[in-house]
């Protein structure tokens, strides 16, 4: 059973369907118990960092989610709840995250030329830096779905992809069982789904 | 690289597909389910259910097939139609929606931009508009394109941006149904003052349109159309074929 974490921020009704699609268990969760007991955990989320962050910080699940991680369970933060498996976060001030993955999120515009738009938006082409499971059933090229205006940066040793929006962005990363993704797979196609079925047989 | 999105847009009345169509293997082209699912596997970027429904009881049978769309496709869906308050945008985020689209509701109330993208984050909203030119100058058009709201139109989504709008759906009245080829002059006004994406609604009669709009408009981000796809009459995997092969860059 996979547990995604319901911590308030965003709606996962999606995210659900994505995993019974490809014939999976999955259930949303703020309960500590379910997560504790899944074999899988996803860390979701959309929204501001700040929000997300407090929130996760403040429900007690956030030392849910480090524990099991460092228990060495299958963790896939999504979109933001990539970026807060991050050190640090700098959208709107400094925010502290669950410091899984080395490095801090920083602001796309500090890296992509002026006259790209702000967020990354739309379906774009995945960079493999590394081999990795996640991407067993993928190749390289193929193509995911981004929204973001935050990005990883200083994360060089865990990128495991990026993507190449007038810079080379991260698009997903991996340290041991800490996976994470900044673009959407549970709104990816079948590209996405391949995605969620290699991590769910982890 | 990111990629030009191409985005099919389906009117649903009372849970159904109107202007609805034959397909080749679809057994039931009124179904909002099994048409998005044949397009999303045809290459759509994106689908994008428009609510005409009038009466309450459609409504609540809209979200209803939202809810089994959601479950069957996975690529972004945007919501539009009947979208007026912030509890409109709460209906149709929790049964799978990416994205909400606002048009007449922004224009009874221009807060109403604002406050959901507080809430739900700018990527969220999507500002729909309906432009005709009166006398030279580019104006809103209210309900549905029926009425004149008297706004300057480059001002107005100027403004809608500034709010926290996070996409622009611009559909020029002037070209909608000719079928002659996007408003390229109204889209150039707009892009030039906008940093958001723009996508371009509203002319597209063939394969070749598209091609003329990403080529002259390097800043337009996507093209949407309706009854070009419905009919049969543009395909959407061969059109992406095509444009993949005019140097527009595309997911195929």
């Amino acid at each position: 059973m996979v547990a995604i974490v319901d911590y308030g921020v965003g709606n996962l009704f999606s995210l659900v369907s994505s995993f019974k699609a490809i014939g999976v268990d999955a259930v949303a969760t703020g309960d500590k118990e379910v997560i504790e007991s899944a074999d899988k955990i996803i860390l979701p989320g959309v929204g501001a960092f700040g929000d997300a962050a407090e929130k996760l910080f403040s429900s007690g699940l956030a030392d849910v989610v480090i524990s099991q991680a460092k228990s060495g369970k299958p963790l896939l933060g999504i979109c933001l709840g990539m970026q807060l498996l991050f050190d640090k976060s700098f959208e709107y001030g400094a925010h502290k995250g669950l410091s899984l993955i080395k490095g801090e999120i920083r602001p796309i515009a500090e890296v992509i030329p002026k006259d790209y738009k702000i967020p990354h938006i739309g379906w774009n082409a995945l960079k493999f830096t590394k081999q990795n499971e996640l991407f067993k059933y993928l190749k390289d090229g193929d193509f995911v779905y981004f929204v973001h205006s935050f990005y990883g940066a200083n994360c060089n040793d865990s990128v495991i992809a990026t993507a190449e929006y007038g810079a080379d962005l991260t698009a997903a990363v991996a340290d041991k069982n800490v996976y994470g993704c900044q673009f959407h797979p549970e709104k990816s196609g079948e590209i996405g789904l391949k995605i969620l079925k290699a991590f769910c047989e982890l | 690289m990111i990629t030009k999105r191409i985005i099919p847009c389906l009117d649903v009345k009372d849970g159904r597909v109107v202007k609805g169509v034959n397909f080749k293997g679809l057994a039931d082209v009124s179904s909002p389910v099994e048409l998005g699912k044949f397009y999303s596997d045809n290459g759509a970027d994106e689908l994008v259910f428009y609510d005409i429904t009038a009466s309450a009881e459609g409504r609540a049978l809209f979200t209803d097939i939202l809810k089994e769309v959601a479950r069957t496709i996975f690529i972004p869906l945007t919501v539009g139609g009947g979208i007026n308050t912030l509890n409109d945008f709460d209906r149709v985020l929790k049964c799978g929606a990416d994205k909400v689209s606002v048009n007449s509701g922004a224009i009874r109330n221009p807060d109403l931009i604002y406050q959901a993208a507080k809430r739900y984050g700018d990527q969220c909203v999507v500002l729909s508009a309906d432009v005709k030119r009166v006398d030279g100058v580019f104006r809103v058009f209210a309900k549905g394109g029926r009425e004149n709201t008297g706004m300057e139109a480059i001002e107005w989504i100027k403004r809608g941006v500034d709010n926290g709008a996070g996409e622009i759906v611009l559909n020029s009245i002037d070209t909608d149904g000719v079928k002659n080829g996007f408003d390229l002059e109204m889209l150039s006004a707009v892009c030039d003052v906008v940093s958001v994406p723009v996508i371009a609604s509203g002319g597209a009669g063939n394969k070749q349109h598209f091609i003329e709009l990403f080529n002259t408009l390097p800043k337009v981000d996507a093209g949407l159309a309706a009854s070009i796809f419905h009919f049969g009459e543009v395909d959407i995997y061969d059109l992406k074929k095509t444009l993949k092969n005019s140097g527009v860059p595309v997911r195929l």
